[in-house]
């Protein structure tokens, strides 16, 4: 089991991390692995913390990753980075959409959202990428397709084929959004 | 064929492959995929029932009527379908009947976390616990076998966990099963008193034969390793043990109720040291130490609450825990809130304005309790905001009554609310009920109820009339007011708490998510900020789009345009955007 992978999609509900995730587990089950995708549904999708646990290999047992065991973190928002940090194992890669979505206690006042999130990363000793998702998704036509492009990003950072997760985004997504999906996805991939 | 599937949908298709032709549930998170799969195969007939009560005893009908059929609800469903569960438990159906209960380990989205196994052996029925999708769809199966071979009801247990993770499963074909003639037998299914004396005999030999197949069955499975420890587990706890201790023996459950005494004692006498995990209660360990099997580590170790894993298992068995960042300083909470153009917002704003006592209910609503609305006094489970309040008030009296109100969904309304607004108008109560109607049901994902005039299905039907439904059960002031709307609506509530006779409130107004809401593509709002006086007015309806930094501000990517803050703003600072 030690040849499992590991990987977390963490965001905000509502920002479409179950189809990531989705598109993910779809690529993995093809490239042949055995696969375990853990989800969150229900109460905490309404706006949020939200995380996907992802997990490959040889054979996987549990679902979940637990402090220190992720091999990569996908954050569709920078505060949820911060949050999610300690999952990251040694070593392992992050990566992190420079978007600011605030939480309730800040918009309450109650709180403030931390500054600097990422230089304080940074001076912890772990390796990112941070990136303008929302630009390329609205670039690609949809402010919704963050995911797309974060995937598109997650996509440079695995060694699979590109028609590979090209066919998995035609399965996973409505076939009118599938052309904007495509755009998003290769821009995405330019953002490395 | 191989596919990753979600558990539940790992139950549809062992439903659909095990021939079941019925389904009847209500929607419940960890459970409501399960359903909304099944819903996909047209083989099946399957609906939502109001409730689970209901749900359970059509099931139980279909299955009496000869054709295999299943039910499916969360742990507190399982509450509002025990009364038929112990009685069914004497009679058993004609086909396969299975009942799958979702528990929610951590409380993702419930009131509380209770330990459902505990109906198995309180209403004396056979229950397996799956660890993964592969054996949700083949314990289906085995579920109906059990049910049709022991004359009873079989449990499914699935947990929060295996309800969402996807893995893979081999997919077969599906088995036709014909529908088993009907014959008259009023000894078994008669529950009078004389007949279910004779039908409990005969339900504890089945508990007797079903214990010793419990003994033998490959259901239950002993992995032996490395004999320093042995584990016995059943369900999720099994990946967990599996991935913190891979080395160690483990006796895997799949049946968790009756349990395999024996087959533990023997494992138990193989090891060293014996330890029993599970989330929740000491239901296995409890069992074993009952009958006198060595147990080194139980409750002790893992704790009562929310669900264990691979981690927290090493931890309790004293590993180090694996190095890992800190990001150093405090991290704000982002806990769950009502989605900006929530019609729910506008009603908890003026609840709160009004400083009035709110007795919550079930559903996306409930987040009304959360700050800045913060508008809510009780929530306890569906349907008891109305009768609370009514005995609220019947104690405090006809003041009480004029500050106080309950807030109900449609749906919730249509599960359990109804007795308890018959409940007010029988006993002379004078009480405010609001049903907060969205047009559907909210909180697990849009799903049809009874008032929507559509089936599970996408079918057209009847739908219920909420103004007549309650003018049929004696209440003479129904008033419908636009939550959308703040002054109307506050006028309105103000009217209905100063009469002192009951009355209800229909809270009317589409969920934003709905595609009929957000096909209207409202624009989305924006901040002048010269005239924006700083005044915080428009922070006070808790909406994720707005953002306070010396000014208000509108995420134009989040606003759906509901133009509730712009009814605050006295300085008209709030304007659409220009087209």
């Amino acid at each position: 089991m030690t040849d499992t992978k590991s990987i977390m999609i963490v965001g905000v509900g509502g920002q479409g991390t179950l189809l990531a995730s989705r598109v993910l587990g779809s690529v993995l089950t093809a490239q042949g692995f055995d696969v375990k995708v853990s989800e969150v549904h229900g109460m905490s999708q309404r706006g949020g913390s939200v995380v996907t646990y992802v997990r490959y290999g040889e054979q996987v047992s549990s679902p979940v990753v637990d402090r220190g065991e992720a091999d990569c973190i996908l954050a569709f928002e920078r505060l949820e980075a911060a949050r999610w940090l300690p999952w990251l194992r040694k070593g392992g890669s992050l990566l992190i959409n420079d978007q600011r979505i605030d939480p309730m206690p800040v918009i309450t006042g109650a709180m403030t959202y931390p500054d600097n999130i990422l230089e304080k990363i940074r001076d912890l000793g772990a390796e990112f990428v941070a990136v303008d998702a929302l630009a390329a998704a609205l670039e690609a036509g949809d402010a919704r397709a963050v995911n797309v492009v974060l995937l598109g990003l997650l996509s440079t950072r695995l060694p699979f084929p590109e028609e590979v997760w090209q066919d998995a985004l035609a399965a996973c997504v409505k076939p009118r959004f599938l052309e904007m999906n495509r755009k998003a996805f290769a821009l995405g991939r330019a953002l490395q | 064929m191989r596919q990753l599937l979600l558990g539940n949908a790992a139950v549809a298709r062992g439903l659909y492959e095990a021939g079941c032709r019925f389904v009847s549930s209500y929607p419940g998170t960890p459970s409501t995929e399960i359903t909304e799969e099944v819903a996909k195969y047209k083989e099946i007939y399957a609906e939502w029932a109001p409730n689970e009560k209901v749900a359970f005893e059509a099931a139980a009908g279909a299955s009496i009527g000869g054709a295999r059929a299943f039910a499916a609800m969360k742990h507190v469903g399982l509450n509002v379908a025990a009364d038929p569960l112990f009685s069914i438990s004497y009679t058993g159906g004609r086909a396969g009947l299975v009942l799958s209960v979702s528990d929610d380990q951590g409380m993702a989205s419930s009131q509380n976390e209770q330990d459902s196994r505990h109906y198995a052996r309180a209403a004396k029925l056979p229950m397996l616990e799956p660890s993964d999708s592969q054996e949700a769809k083949d314990f289906v199966k085995t579920a109906f076998e059990l049910s049709e071979e022991y004359e009873t009801p079989a449990l499914l247990r699935m947990s929060i966990r295996v309800d969402h993770s996807q893995s893979i499963v081999e997919l077969k074909e599906r088995e036709e099963r014909p529908l088993i003639p009907y014959e008259k037998d009023m000894r078994r299914f008669v529950m009078l008193p004389a007949n279910a004396i004779g039908r409990h005999v005969v339900v504890e030999e089945n508990m007797a034969k079903l214990q010793e197949l419990a003994e033998t069955s490959s259901i239950n499975r002993e992995e032996m390793r490395d004999t320093s420890i042995g584990f016995v587990t059943a369900g999720i706890c099994y990946q967990y043990v599996r991935e913190a201790f891979p080395d160690a023996s483990v006796l895997k459950l799949g049946m968790v109720w009756p349990l395999p005494v024996e087959r533990i004692r023997a494992f138990s006498e193989k090891v060293d040291r014996l330890i029993v995990v599970e989330e929740l209660d000491p239901f296995i360990e409890d069992h074993c130490r009952s009958h006198g099997i060595r147990v080194d580590g139980g409750k002790d170790l893992t704790g009562l609450q929310g669900e264990l894993s691979q981690s927290k298992l090493a931890a309790a068995l004293g590993q180090a825990a694996k190095p890992s960042l800190d990001f150093g300083e405090p991290v704000p909470p982002r806990p769950p809130v009502l989605c900006p153009g929530c019609p729910h917002r506008g009603t908890f704003y003026t609840l709160h304005k009004m400083k009035l006592t709110v007795f919550g209910d079930i559903g996306c609503y409930t987040l009304g309790a959360l700050a800045p609305l913060a508008a809510m006094d009780t929530t306890l489970c569906m349907g008891a905001s109305i009768s609370a309040l009514h005995g609220f008030n019947t104690v405090r009296g006809a003041e009480s009554a004029k500050s106080s109100v309950a807030v109900i969904g449609d749906s919730t309304f249509m599960h359990s609310g109804i007795t308890s607004l018959t409940d007010i108008v029988y006993n002379k109560g004078i009480s405010t009920v609001l049903i907060l109607d969205n047009s559907i049901t909210g909180m697990t994902g849009h799903q049809q109820n009874p008032t929507t005039g559509l089936t599970l299905k996408g079918e057209v039907t009847a739908a219920v009339d909420l103004e007549k439904l309650c003018e049929g059960l004696g209440i003479r002031r129904i008033r419908i007011a636009d939550p959308g709307d703040l002054k109307q609506l506050e006028t309105v509530l103000r009217e209905e708490l100063a009469c002192e006779e009951p009355s209800v409130i229909l809270v009317r107004r589409p969920c934003a998510l709905l595609p009929q809401v957000r096909a209207l593509k409202t624009k989305p709002l924006k901040v002048d900020p010269e005239r924006c006086k700083s005044c915080r007015a428009c922070m006070a309806i808790g909406c994720p789009s707005l953002r306070f930094e010396g000014k208000a501000a509108i995420d134009p990517t989040q606003c759906v345009g509901c133009a509730l803050c712009e009814q605050l703003c006295k300085f008209g600072a709030i304007v659409k955007e220009a087209d």
